[in-house]
């Protein structure tokens, strides 16, 4: 019983004690206890039904908690009453799980706590050290984020897009603490897509499938970024890649676009192309215009400036380029792309290291620098 | 989001009013002040915010390489550098709007009558980890 075995357990034993009348805030956290406890015991004294005893061990720590809380004693009555368990169909928990950890109403930095442990049964001090910050300050987010959700019924109605947000940005956390998260969001978003036929989780999981095949080859040794056109291609690898185009395939078929599937297309049109020369950029624009119209985003409207670049020469890059918002993170770094492309590599470097200032992530930020340098060093040779 | 909120002992921008140092306040001035402090970490502890806090002592000195062979060169103590800083605490937020109010929140602690102390304090942002995609 490996340690990614037990956590696929932990929604469906959170699913038993909610249908047995725990309140889902409690059953998250006797889920949790039994959880640390089975990290501890299983090495040593693995069960043989593992599912079951999670259960018992969590509903055993729901009694427990509900016991010492005096007020509850009539409740506890009830419930310790009622019938042993029907195990029935876990799915429809899972699902409904998804959608209420992701709950609209939560800051995202919640939704991202509560998804990892209550769907990923990943442990609080796991999730804690993935984002850096102290165990106590995670288990009051987490706890913070249940409170807010108190009331709110298991079976309503989710927002798929919010949880869909929310896998992506734990996809985008790369390696954090002992966890890789972009591994778990993975496995959370190939579960999600087992229980709905939405094309755009598909579209999701197709276009995470694109970016972990290529993941070794986008930094090198020595931790460096490496940018796709200067990028091993032969160390991507061809079966998540395959597997990343057939999912989309098949979502495209359903004739419901969306972000995440144009997205992945474009992913897919790059995974495909034995070299950045060789790459099908008239196409790669035509999927941007896609996105474009479906989200409007001035991030869309930027890369789309590289693609056009690619496609009809830095010229039309640059001029793709005007109108787009000179204060997003990401302008100068693509201006000074497309300068030094026309030729332009005084202007190209100084717009490297514009862009270094403002880059939001240490990689990116040294990247940009030892571009303006290359850039700098051709022009004074 | 993680934001560093830094305390200086002295720069900055002008200080909102001038009042006495800590040693001439009434010693409850003194203890209002320091468990404002403790129930500000607490609110961040609460609100699942609350990454680090340190709090620095005024000596120390500048020390750089000097050579191969060399000993180190020290400024110090008490450089006459403008900037002095005092401490500082970390913290975890949704965005720079609520990393603001937590640090006006900080500035908000009691000095000499139970008046606010308006302190400037510094907001820096961390780089994030995260890495977005590359095309």
């Amino acid at each position: 019983m490996n340690e990614s075995l037990l956590r696929e357990l932990v929604p469906a034993v959170i699913g038993v004690l909610v249908r047995r009348g725990a309140d889902f805030a409690s059953a998250e956290d006797a889920v949790q206890e039994a959880l640390i406890r089975a990290l501890e015991r299983w090495p040593d004294d693995p069960p043989k039904d593992p599912k079951g005893w999670l259960i018992t061990v969590a509903w055993n720590k729901f009694l427990d908690a509900t016991r010492a809380a005096a007020s509850r004693r009539a409740r506890e009555r009830a419930i310790a009453a009622e019938p042993p368990p029907d195990p029935g169909p876990a799915t429809d928990d899972t699902l409904q799980l998804y959608f209420l950890c992701a709950h609209p109403s939560l800051p995202s930095s919640s939704a991202i706590a509560l998804t990892l442990r209550a769907v990923g049964g990943l442990t609080t001090r796991q999730i804690a050290s993935a984002y850096l910050v102290p165990e106590a300050t995670m288990a009051q987010r987490i706890s913070r984020a249940k409170r807010r959700l108190a009331g709110l019924p298991l079976n309503q109605p989710g927002d798929l897009a919010t949880v869909l947000r929310v896998l992506y940005l734990v996809f985008n956390e790369g390696y954090g603490g002992n966890i890789d998260m972009a591994a778990e969001a993975l496995r959370l978003t190939r579960q999600l897509a087992a229980l709905t036929s939405d094309p755009e989780v598909a579209g999701l999981l197709a276009l995470m499938l694109l970016h972990h095949a290529r993941r070794t080859s986008r930094t090198d040794a020595q931790g460096r970024l490496v940018p796709l056109d200067r990028q091993d291609r032969s160390r991507w690898n061809t079966a998540l890649i395959a597997e990343g185009v057939s999912v989309l395939q098949a979502a495209l078929m359903r004739d419901q676009l969306g972000e995440y599937q144009a997205q992945a297309a474009i992913a897919a049109l790059h995974a495909d192309a034995p070299s950045t020369g060789e790459t099908d950029w008239v196409q790669i624009v035509e999927w941007y215009d896609e996105l474009l119209r479906i989200t409007g985003s001035p991030v869309v409207r930027l890369n789309r400036a590289v693609a056009v670049g690619e496609a009809d020469g830095p010229q039309a890059g640059l001029a793709a380029l005007t109108g787009v918002d000179p204060a997003l993170p990401r302008y100068a770094a693509v201006s000074a792309y497309l300068h030094e492309r026309a030729g332009h590599r005084e202007r190209a470097a100084k717009l490297y290291a514009e862009a270094a200032l403002a880059a939001t992530s240490l990689p990116e930020r040294d990247h940009l620098t030892r571009e303006a340098a290359r850039v700098r060093h051709r022009v004074n040779r | 989001m993680k934001y560093l909120l830094l305390k200086h002992y002295r720069g900055g921008p002008a200080p909102h009013h001038a009042f006495p140092a800590m040693d001439q306040w009434t010693p409850e001035e003194v203890d209002a002040h320091m468990q404002y402090m403790r129930d500000f970490a607490a609110r961040l502890e609460e609100r699942g915010e609350f990454v680090d806090t340190q709090a620095l002592a005024p000596g120390g000195a500048f020390v750089r390489y000097d050579g191969e062979g060399q000993p180190p060169v020290t400024d110090g103590p008490f450089a006459e550098t403008k900037d002095l800083i005092a401490g500082w605490y970390i913290i975890d937020v949704e965005s720079w709007d609520r990393a603001v109010e937590v640090a006006a929140d900080l500035s908000a602690a009691p000095g000499p009558g139970g008046e606010p102390i308006y302190e400037w304090l510094e907001v820096r942002p961390f780089y994030n980890s995260a890495s977005p995609a590359d095309e």
